[in-house]
């Protein structure tokens, strides 16, 4: 019954055409980077980074160091903190607009504005913020706070969109003012939503604030720079773990919250 | 009448108590953070920032200029694009390695070896450990080993996304529909065939969405760890900045822009017609 058998599904040559390109891609990238695989794989190359490697052990567990990366660790939670509530505070504001409470124009001018935010990553916005305030954890913190604005200005502007509008066009017509109609009929709806956007970037910015310190925005990055460039080897390896330690707490804390709140 | 003595909101106390506990919270951040809004505003700093954003205007663009730019973004995505390559290599053996659904020594009893489960944990622990030290932090430990230039960033993009694939890779395949696997397994098939013709064809689409998502994290990635010196546009970027150029920056910034856009269009695209 060979002619009741379905016909084959027809190639799809556009599919085969791009996973030509991304072989295409993948080989053009290996041949035209400068790679240093054999200055790598020497003899003298494994031996001098197996001893940079063992320069790591044991890490420096003095009281005085310990308690500088604790300081550190303690400057990271803070500058992701502030920086977080700066994000919120603007990004409530742009959302505002970029929702097209405004008109169409506000809306497509401030979604421009904050794509703009949102596609220039932390650290290069704290390179470019060290230039106006010096380094130190305040550069770092204006950082997360400007790359995380785009990103929470966008997901409040979507989450006000999508608000139910009729409470608040009822308090309007009954007479409450814009301002009073907003906080008590479109913002407590969206709330939830914004808390649990906030919370989620909160722990994205602890991550990335423990690295910003690299250019010299703070925090434990700037300490393991630091070291790192003295060679310090066992004094670096203590702020790496200390970074490990960050990041798993956060994300222990983040899976606790999560259960419990899904439970 | 009584009511017209309250508030006319009825939470009000709550509202201010919780206001004044933030800020009470607050005030160690803000002096911790050495927040000081008033520096951006001191008049020397101004001058400084005036210039640099007023250079912004006119973005740098003589062809030699240029030209340098196409070569150096072009790097990036090669540093990306390699790096993920390598770091699938590492990747797949490992998702083969840890996935549950596979263990044949599970079937019937449900549990598994003791050899089995240890192999399983130390390569699923080798992946967490790859996965939580930041992709920076590893190109700022390559840099030192190996020195400038893009090995250090290609090193870096391999050693953290093999870490976060094959977690991902092993957890998309361990959620997918296990009884065409188990079915295969049960009748004597291997391990690899069980994975090609029985969890493979289940989750093919999302992890191919997956990996292009990450190659699209990768290119941001690449140029970040430039700034630490791990070649491509961040590494330009930074020196540029360090020199106050304000156009290169912002002719560097544009078309950093554009490429996370169109590697955002690219995968999108990819992932639409592939996935």
């Amino acid at each position: 019954m060979n002619h009741m058998m379905p016909k084959p599904p027809r190639r799809d040559w556009t599919v085969l055409a791009m996973l030509a390109l991304l072989v295409v891609l993948v080989v053009a990238s290996f041949a035209s980077l400068p790679l240093k695989w054999r200055e790598f794989f020497t003899l003298e190359a494994v031996n001098s980074s197996l001893e940079l490697l063992a320069g790591f052990a044991p890490p420096d567990l003095s009281a005085p160091f310990l308690a500088k990366t604790g300081g550190a660790a303690l400057e990271t939670m803070a500058m992701s903190a502030l920086g977080t509530l700066l994000a919120v505070m603007a990004g409530l504001a742009f959302s505002l607009s970029a929702s097209g409470r405004f008109g169409g124009v506000a809306r497509s001018l401030m979604r421009g504005l904050l794509n703009v935010l949102r596609s220039v990553p932390e650290l290069v916005w704290a390179s470019i913020l060290l230039i106006a305030c010096g380094l130190g954890p305040f550069g770092g913190t204006l950082a997360l706070g400007a790359h995380t604005a785009g990103v929470l200005g966008r997901l409040f502007a979507d989450s006000l969109e999508n608000a139910a509008p009729l409470p608040e066009q009822s308090l309007r017509t009954n007479g409450a003012s814009a301002a009073a109609a907003f906080f008590y009929a479109t913002l407590p709806q969206t709330l939830p939503q914004m808390l649990s956007y906030t919370l989620y970037r909160w722990e994205n910015n602890i991550r990335a604030a423990a690295i910003l310190g690299v250019v010299g925005a703070g925090g434990l990055g700037q300490m393991l720079k630091y070291h790192l460039s003295l060679f310090q080897m066992q004094k670096a390896a203590t702020v790496i773990i200390a970074m490990l330690l960050l990041v798993a707490l956060v994300d222990g804390i983040s899976f606790a919250l999560r259960r419990f709140l899904t439970r | 009448m009584a009511t017209l003595s309250s508030h006319p909101d009825p939470a009000w106390r709550g509202r201010v108590a919780a206001t004044a506990v933030c800020l009470l919270i607050l005030w160690p951040a803000l002096v911790v953070t050495e927040f000081k809004p008033w520096i951006l505003f001191d008049w020397q700093s101004l001058t400084a920032t005036g210039r640099f954003l007023a250079d912004f205007l006119v973005p740098a663009h003589s062809s030699e200029f240029l030209a340098m730019l196409l070569e150096q973004t072009w790097l990036t995505v090669a540093i990306a694009t390699s790096g993920l390559a390598l770091a699938l290599l590492g990747a797949i053996p490992a998702t083969l390695i840890v996935n549950e659904q596979l263990s044949i020594s599970r079937l019937g009893t449900g549990r598994m070896r003791p050899l089995a489960t240890l192999l399983r944990q130390s390569v699923r622990w080798t992946l967490v450990v790859l996965r939580s030290v930041p992709e920076l932090v590893w190109a700022l430990l390559f840099v030192r080993i190996i020195g400038l230039g893009p090995t250090a960033g290609v090193l870096a993009i391999a050693l953290t996304y093999c870490g976060m694939l094959g977690k991902v890779y092993a957890e998309i395949l361990e959620s997918s529909d296990s009884h065409a696997s188990d079915t295969l397994l049960a009748n004597g098939s291997g391990r690899l065939a069980a994975l090609l013709y029985g969890a493979l064809p289940e989750a093919a689409s999302e992890l191919m969405s997956y990996t292009f998502y990450r190659w699209e994290c990768a290119v941001r990635g690449s140029v970040v760890m430039g700034f630490v010196g791990a070649g491509g546009l961040g590494q330009r970027m930074d020196e540029s900045m360090k020199m106050l150029a304000g156009a290169e920056v912002s002719s560097m910034l544009l078309v950093f822009v554009l490429l996370v856009a169109l590697a955002d269009q690219f995968s999108k695209v990819l992932r639409r017609r592939l996935g």
